[in-house]
């Protein structure tokens, strides 16, 4: 019976260094093993994502690169029949048409101005993103408060000389572009505003955001659109005419901001109430607890959704085609018209450059979104 | 016996009236010493009665600690002293601001009435330097490298200088506390409150956290403690309240407190964490 209370005992004598891990899966074979071919559902997974590879990718090089047509001057380069050989895309088409996807009908002697905003817009936003660059307030100013009106005054003109250009020559990626900034700058800080006013105290502020929130999610963007072009000008007196893209453009972001209200919305529900109660105790107000401490930790928590409303904000810009507005895609089906260029390759060719275009611009997004979601993982690390 | 002594002022203490929760009279309020004044103070959530009559002065310089079960209100209690709960009957009175619905007089109040919470309640997004500079230089206008200055200051006060560009999420929960209190520090308040500092924490830490506000009050801040330390309470505290039911049912000398427990409810509850 003694022997148990002596078995019960016991002391360390030698604490114990810490140990590198053991080194069982290392190198590529033990990854490849540990990650593709680790049970046989994996093995078959494996297997079958490497025939879809293989059924997608060689015919895709085939159409976009070792058939394709790198030059030509009209529809008899891309024909098969006239070239002799199979015909894969045909670049010259885009090559042709390309300041028209662009510009649109703007007149091709003040190609520069929308070159100048391009530029001027490209040359702001990068350092914007860019963390390590300095003058953030500066130039956040300048892109969000200057450059808007420098660029409204460099496309429209009628002011300093400048050719008065109406809207309903614009088009391709001009338009998109104009349409998708404008709604995705104006969709953030309104919804912002809407979500703060849903969950405010004041009953008639709460009202109205809830109506606000309400009303334009639940009407499509092309009712909007039609609303906006038809209809509204019905409404008015007749010597009151409101630019078409205008129109459009505030309908999109009216739009954009009811959902993005609802985004907004969910990151303000995760933060606990003792960031609230934190900040009050400090005798801090209303406006600086949510501009300090609220909404940079409920937006940072949200980034995935707010970019996800850009991304479909950016592509649902191509409806404003159905009000006669001639975005990117709609002046790309302009083109397929020209008898010139009809050929069988060339509407494939058309989309494929179309889907390209849009992949770079959303692909753009969702990347630069994880890389600011990584960077402001800092605060929560443990 | 127990019902008169809950609804009537305590007889706690009639060796110190003037400290002890009675009700007290108008005239006595001057803004000079006192610094808090709760004079028949009733709270309600929905129709739940959570805080009943409860008359509470306290002096300048004073330090109180507040214990009871869970739900007895002290926290509710002391909340109300910076209105982060709104209560519906009888008056507060914070450093001669009485508090009302008006927004100025309640930011007015909470600039000079520092928090300390169970949780932290630290920004997570801020640095634990920025932490202690935000609400000086936002609210108080205080020019940034003063405000760094007097976080520093505090910062080695609470002794973890060393931390003050580390983010809240990698401290320890004692560490943390400690800038929590550092940070209502920065504020220069004149009153201190302190909802469960150390309930949240390891066993391990609660020292590190009591002594920093041993040190407080030996520099002679007011302070308001809710908390279930009682070597705590015996070390620093001028006065032990008992609440129980929204009430104060007894406050007394922390010696007479622990020692001589009038009300049975008292008895009951020191019983059981005295062991």
């Amino acid at each position: 019976m003694t022997d148990e209370a002596v078995n019960l005992a016991f002391a360390r004598t030698k604490m114990i260094d810490a140990m590198a891990p053991p080194r069982a899966a290392a190198g590529a074979i033990g990854w490849l093993r540990m990650n593709l071919f680790n049970s046989w559902i994996n093995v078959l997974l494996t297997l079958a994502g490497l025939y879809l590879i293989w059924l997608i990718v060689p015919p895709l090089i085939k159409f976009l690169l070792i058939d394709a047509v790198w030059d030509g001057a009209g529809r008899d380069d891309c024909l098969a029949e006239k070239v002799g050989r199979e015909v894969g895309a045909c670049w010259p088409f885009i090559q042709k048409k390309f300041s028209q996807l662009v510009y649109g009908f703007y007149p091709s002697d003040l190609y520069w101005r929308p070159n100048l905003t391009f530029a001027l817009g490209t040359a702001l936003l990068i350092p914007l993103l860019i963390p390590n660059v300095p003058y953030k307030g500066l130039n956040a100013v300048l892109f969000f408060g200057v450059f808007p009106i420098v660029a409204f005054f460099l496309l429209v003109g009628g002011v300093f000389g400048l050719e008065h250009v109406e809207t309903r020559v614009w088009g391709g990626l001009l338009v998109t572009l104009v349409v998708a900034v404008t709604g995705i700058v104006a969709s953030l800080p309104l919804g912002i505003m809407l979500a703060l006013g849903r969950r405010s105290q004041l009953p008639v502020v709460r009202f109205f955001s809830v109506i606000f929130i309400e009303f334009w999610r639940g009407v499509p963007l092309i009712t909007v659109l039609f609303f906006a072009t038809y209809m509204l000008p019905l409404f008015m007196p007749a010597n009151w005419s409101i630019d078409a893209l205008l129109r459009a453009l505030v309908g999109v972001a009216l739009f954009s901001a009811a959902y993005m209200a609802e985004v907004v919305r969910g990151g303000l529900q995760a933060i606990p109430r003792g960031q609230y109660e934190g900040a009050q105790a400090l005798g801090i107000g209303y406006w600086k607890m949510m501009g300090l401490i609220v909404l940079p930790q409920a937006l940072k928590l949200v980034i995935p959704g707010i970019v996800n409303t850009f991304i479909g904000l950016f592509k649902d810009t191509t409806l404003v085609m159905i009000v006669a507005i001639f975005d990117f895609l709609g002046q790309l089906r302009a083109a397929f018209a020209d008898p010139n260029w009809s050929t069988p390759s060339t509407l494939f060719t058309g989309f494929a450059f179309a889907g390209i275009v849009y992949f770079i611009f959303c692909f753009g997004m969702s990347r630069y979104s994880l890389f600011v979601e990584r960077r402001l993982d800092t605060g929560y690390r443990r | 016996m127990a019902e008169t002594m809950a609804t009537s002022s305590p007889s706690a203490g009639p060796n110190q009236p003037a400290t002890g929760a009675t009700p007290v009279p108008k005239m006595q309020t001057t803004t000079n010493k006192v610094a808090i004044e709760m004079a028949g103070v009733h709270k309600w959530y929905g129709d739940f009665h959570v805080l009943r009559d409860i008359n509470l002065m306290v002096e300048r310089r004073e330090r109180i600690v507040i214990c009871g079960p869970s739900g007895s209100g002290k926290s509710t209690m002391i909340r109300c002293i910076n209105r982060l709960e709104e209560h519906q009957q009888g008056r507060i009175v914070v450093d001669g601001v009485e508090l009302t619905n008006d927004l100025k007089r309640i930011d007015e109040v909470r600039r000079e009435v520092g928090m300390v919470f169970q949780h932290f309640n630290l920004f997570p997004h801020l640095t634990v330097l920025e932490n202690c500079t935000l609400a000086p230089i936002w609210v108080r206008k205080m020019p940034r490298r003063e405000a760094e200055e007097a976080a520093m200051h505090f910062l080695r006060r609470v002794k973890i200088p060393e931390q003050a560009n580390k983010y809240p999420g990698q401290l320890s929960g004692g560490q943390q506390q400690r800038v929590a209190i550092a940070r209502a520090l920065c504020m220069n308040p004149k009153i201190m409150l302190f909802d469960e500092p150390t309930s949240a924490l390891d066993p391990e830490m609660v020292k590190e956290v009591l002594d920093t506000m041993v040190q407080l009050a030996m520099d002679g801040m007011t302070m308001l403690v809710v908390t279930h330390e009682m070597g705590f309470a015996r070390q620093v505290a001028n006065r032990v309240i008992f609440m129980d039911a929204g009430q104060i049912i007894e406050a007394n000398a922390p010696q007479e407190f622990f020692s001589h427990p009038q009300h049975e409810r008292t008895k009951l509850f020191l019983s059981q964490i005295l062991h």
